[in-house]
């Protein structure tokens, strides 16, 4: 591309329809009982991936499209609501 | 629309009027460390931060390299950014200076600028924004503390138009610590005068996520390199319409550099920062005796003025060029820009004031007195023993 049609700064826009599903790197799989969930938010904020946000009843709910399965929520929920397993 | 009736004037430092700018800027993020003869443009910011009169988070770090480092990512982020710094400190951020105009980061930068070690010297000179003149960063130099407190706006409009950091330069301690009037402006003025802060590209876009700070390898590099280029070509235009926005609300002209007495010249300074203001005492007195005598402050050093500057000394038949900086094995950076913009050969070359040394109206007046009587090449010396 000739220097004048590229974007300054050299910042590169991401169209997220066409990102990578880097849940399939996944070994274990993270499992939310939503029962157990109190929604209480805390795994959002530790999952590095950010990949957990609230579903429709405020309970957890992982994206597993990009989730890794590092099992950091499930050490972290304080009502061991969320359990680890084989993908 | 002149407002000047409405002005106040105060007495200030020139590290409290670039303190009282931020004020008015309230910049989202200042990362800074201290260093003298900087720490009185932060602890005089820092004090109305804490007294409620601007919510900026100012982050302490631990070192300039990381005040840079954290001036870039919050840009980065789209908070408009501001920090300050001095001497080896600039040395420090040196690392990430590149970084920050290669990333096309408004971000601006308060230097009180001051001679590099060794030995070691906190007084005035401008060695540091010297050595790193080549980085990408638009460089505005402050005769004293008005212009300092006016060329933190205008930098900061111009830096956030053209996506160039900018420095905005005071000479360390003699306009940084110095008490001086000058007159500020209303804060809606300023407000209205910035305006709000809308970067088309920031990090903290969710709904368009951008990836900022990638490789640029053999294929592509080149071609950010020549739109940093073009960026910076394109300051000296975009000030043109600032500078005429900036006379309406203070009452100020301000140009690239300031031509004083030039007309009709036969003799003439060019200097840049506070000796500007003893060379105008200076000028006047020969002037009054009848001597045909002028100065050209510079005020813009990046992009350098080439065009206008050749313009501007046309006529002027014997040129002095002052530099407070050595440009070891090379000759004196502002010396060498007036050459190439000049086409002549036959300027003299004038190291003064290292370290801080003082330079007096007496000492530039014997400048415009015995100019062109020096053998031709060779550098001379103001106050060396």
């Amino acid at each position: 591309m000739k220097w004048k049609d590229i974007e300054e700064g050299a910042i590169i826009a991401h169209d997220i329809k066409k990102s990578p599903r880097t849940g399939d790197w996944r070994y274990m799989k993270p499992k939310v009982d939503k029962k157990a969930c109190i929604g209480c938010g805390l795994c959002f904020g530790h999952c590095p991936e950010a990949a957990i946000d609230y579903d429709t009843e405020r309970k957890a709910d992982i994206d597993y499209g990009v989730c890794k399965g590092c099992g950091v929520c499930a050490t972290i929920c304080p009502q061991k609501a969320i359990k680890m397993g084989k993908n | 629309m002149a407002m000047t009736d409405k002005n106040k004037n105060l007495a200030l430092t020139g590290g409290a009027a670039a303190a009282e700018a931020l004020r008015q800027i309230n910049p989202d993020v200042m990362p800074v460390y201290p260093i003298t003869p900087q720490t009185p443009i932060i602890e005089t910011f820092a004090k109305k931060v804490a007294d409620g009169e601007a919510n900026t988070e100012i982050i302490e770090v631990e070192s300039e390299h990381s005040a840079m480092s954290a001036a870039v990512g919050a840009a980065a982020a789209g908070a408009r950014s501001v920090t300050a710094s001095s001497s080896q400190g600039i040395m420090l951020m040196s690392e990430i200076l590149p970084i920050a105009s290669g990333m096309r980061l408004p971000i601006i930068m308060l230097v009180s600028a001051r001679a590099l070690s060794a030995p070691i010297n906190i007084h005035g000179d401008h060695q540091d924004v010297m050595a790193v003149r080549d980085l990408g960063w638009i460089q505005i130099f402050s005769e004293n503390a008005q212009e300092v407190y006016d060329n933190t706006f205008l930098a900061l409009r111009l830096a956030e138009k053209v996506k160039l950091p900018a420095m905005v330069i005071m000479d360390g301690f003699t306009t940084s610590h110095s008490v001086e009037n000058l007159e500020v402006l209303e804060d809606l003025v300023v407000k209205k005068f910035i305006g709000e802060y809308n970067p088309k590209n920031h990090l903290l876009d969710f709904e368009n996520p951008k990836t900022f700070g990638p490789v640029g390898l053999p294929d592509s590099y080149f071609e950010f390199k020549r739109q940093q280029m073009e960026a910076m070509n394109g300051v000296i235009g975009e000030l043109k319409e600032i500078f005429e926005e900036f006379r309406d609300i203070s009452g100020r002209p301000y140009d690239v550099f300031e031509s004083y007495c030039l007309e009709g010249a036969e003799k003439a300074i060019v200097v840049a920062g506070s000796t500007a203001g003893t060379a105008k005492v200076a000028v006047d007195e020969l002037r009054d005796i009848g001597e045909k005598v002028g100065l050209l402050k510079i005020k813009l050093f990046r992009p350098f003025p080439y065009r206008r500057i050749a313009e501007a000394l046309k006529n002027v038949e014997k040129i002095a060029v002052l530099d407070r900086t050595v440009s070891l094995g090379s000759v004196a950076p502002l010396y060498g820009e007036v050459v190439n913009a000049t086409g002549r050969k036959d300027l003299q070359s004038f190291v003064y004031g290292l370290g801080g040394r003082e330079v007096l109206t007496s000492d530039l007046k014997n400048v415009l007195g015995n100019l062109g009587n020096q053998r031709d090449g060779e550098v001379l010396f103001i106050g060396l023993k």
